[in-house]
């Protein structure tokens, strides 16, 4: 058994920074590398993508990604991990063994592929057993949006990913895995965790919840002494430096800016955080409330102490449909009275709207440079302010009204408040809303399946 | 006297569905205490009057030296329903930061406050 490993994060959301996994690969030593593509809307999207084409549905840029380092990977000894798979895996597998042959690699690597995540055929097998999918939110029953319904996927955890990587898999590509998991299978490949230790495997899950937005916890995003934070146009992405007894450290690769510190590690800690006691996962609960820290040497943080509960008897569900349609239009108002006047264009917006007879279920208006982030909090902006944008935004079921509202911007320039500008964009696009419905289904009826695909 | 937690606390937030969460964090392990007893649930809904339509629920990390709160129906619906400019809930942070809490003069002279202001 190795002493260590050092498994590195490449990516927080697919659109990250492209050459960050190039870089973790190229700037030190690492044994694993873990891309997360997928956020919850990011499902959707991908969704959007496959019903255009029905070999679309993956991250591209993962694809495009291994052309360039997968003979790197090879040759160091570098396994991939990643849930680039998206709602079309074995497209995805496909492709990336296709860019493996064309590198040379033929008969020199495996690529794992997990699937048993995608439910969508059996929706109404559920239903039917009494399997409401009620949404975890709000409690609504699954029929109101049983015809609307895009994609269903269960969360799968960490354990075809060990699977895969057992059965010699260098890279493994999954759909919709936790974010965790692709962190935690590593660990447990290596150090031979048992499924029940649950205090490792809630420390292997703790680490993957630290690194798996990439930088947000090695500097980017960090409010901490913000303006002190060295380079971060050359920010580190973390590394998470495992041991067997599940100890572990995050750091980065020396020369590279960011920094990873307690404080920076705290905000990542917390960050998307609901009851801390119960972190749950497919793998275990894990307790934030255990957590320790310390600073371990320069741009160095050790995590101990963690402890975990046994994981539950449900697996988390994620379900697109199609909710609707939103557009989102914006003009900014310049000096003097730039807030008085996007005011002003609003009311008569809204008048015109109303004359229109347009309805929609939510119609929001914003001033960016007043009220956008911070609301009635920021309290009057100055009667000085230098400019004010306004951004208009509709949502609702019918296409015809919100594809009306888009032609109602561009017209107050012409027939509204003086002093604005701001409109080369052109008309605001209207947009088909997908969006995300979260439920819990018995582990029991989910079966995730490995495949081994020889290059 | 007023002290902003801009001074007390850093802090990041996210978002689940139409719930934003805040992670409150000392800026100094000795702040904690001052954080755990000011910054209660009800005073961070009365804070967000107008922006959080639901309940603002609060848990202790004092491991972490954090406070984390949900703040239920936030988001405009959440997720790609939002319309907002910050449907993640992504400066509810810094908003929270804006809250000022009363410190006793003495206990902000102890934990090295009382030059401020």
């Amino acid at each position: 058994m190795r002493e260590k490993i050092r498994i590195a994060a490449g990516q927080g959301f697919w659109g990250d920074l492209l050459d960050a996994p190039v870089r973790q690969v190229e700037g030190g030593p690492i044994d694993y590398l873990m891309l997360d593509y997928l956020a919850e809307v990011t499902m959707s999207i991908m969704q959007k993508q496959k019903a255009r084409d029905p070999n679309a549905g993956y991250a591209r840029d993962f694809v495009n990604l291994m052309k360039e380092i997968l003979p790197a990977c090879v040759e160091r000894n570098i396994r991939v991990v990643a849930n680039a798979g998206g709602v079309n895996v074995p497209g995805c597998a496909t492709a990336v063994a296709e860019t493996a042959r064309q590198l040379g690699l033929s008969g020199k690597m495996k690529i794992g592929i997990v699937t048993g995540d995608d439910i969508l055929g059996r929706i109404d097998d559920f239903l039917g057993r009494g399997i409401e999918l009620r949404n975890m939110d709000t409690g609504e029953s699954l029929t109101t949006v049983r015809d609307k319904i895009q994609s269903a996927n269960a969360y799968l955890g960490a354990a075809p990913i060990v699977e895969a990587l057992h059965k010699e898999a260098r890279v493994v590509i999954t759909g919709r895995a936790t974010d965790t998991g692709l962190t935690l299978g590593p660990m447990i490949h290596e150090f031979g965790w048992a499924v029940d230790d649950w205090d490792k495997l809630a420390a292997g899950t703790i680490a993957g919840h630290i690194i798996e937005c990439g930088a947000q916890c090695s500097g980017g995003n960090c409010q901490y002494d913000w303006q002190s934070i060295p380079d971060l146009a050359n920010v580190g992405f973390p590394i998470a430096e495992a041991s067997p007894d599940a100890n572990f450290v995050i750091t980065k690769h020396d020369g590279t800016g960011g920094w990873v510190n307690v404080p920076s590690v705290k905000e990542q800690l917390v960050y998307e955080m609901g009851d801390p006691h119960e972190y749950i996962t497919p793998d275990c609960v894990a307790d934030f409330t255990t957590v320790q820290l310390a600073q371990d040497g320069p741009d160095r943080v050790r995590v101990f102490g963690i402890k975990g509960k046994p994981a539950t008897d449900f697996l988390k569900v994620s379900i697109s449909y199609s909710a609707g349609y939103k557009a989102v239009g914006t003009l900014v108002y310049s000096w003097p009275d730039a807030y008085a006047k996007a005011q002003a264009a609003d009311k008569i917006l809204r008048a015109r709207i109303d004359r229109l007879g347009l309805r929609f279920d939510q119609m929001l208006t914003e001033f960016v440079g007043v009220n956008a982030t911070h609301g009635t909090l920021a309290g009057q902006p100055s009667p000085d302010v230098a400019e004010v944008q306004l951004r208009i935004g509709v949502r609702g079921n019918d296409r015809g009204a919100v594809e009306r509202f888009t032609k109602e911007i561009a017209p107050l320039i012409l027939t509204g408040p003086p002093g604005v500008t701001g409109f080369a964009g052109g008309r605001p696009k209207v947009e088909e809303i997908v969006a995300y419905w979260p439920a819990l289904i018995p582990k029991s009826e989910i079966e995730a399946k490995v495949e081994i695909l020889d290059v | 006297m007023k002290i902003q937690l801009t001074q007390l606390a850093h802090a990041r937030s996210g978002d689940k569905g139409d719930t934003a969460n805040v992670g409150l964090i000392a800026l100094r392990d000795e702040f904690y205490p001052l954080l755990a007893r000011e910054v209660t649930a009800g005073r961070v809904k009365e804070h967000f009057k107008g922006i959080c339509h639901g309940e603002v629920e609060r848990y202790e990390l004092p491991n972490l030296g954090a406070l984390n709160f949900l703040l239920h129906e936030s988001l405009g619906g959440g997720g790609t329903l939002s319309l907002m400019t910050d449907a993640q809930g992504k400066t509810f942070s810094t908003a929270l930061l804006r809250m000022q809490i009363e410190v006793a003069d003495d206990e902000a002279a102890k934990l090295g406050l009382g030059t401020q202001n």
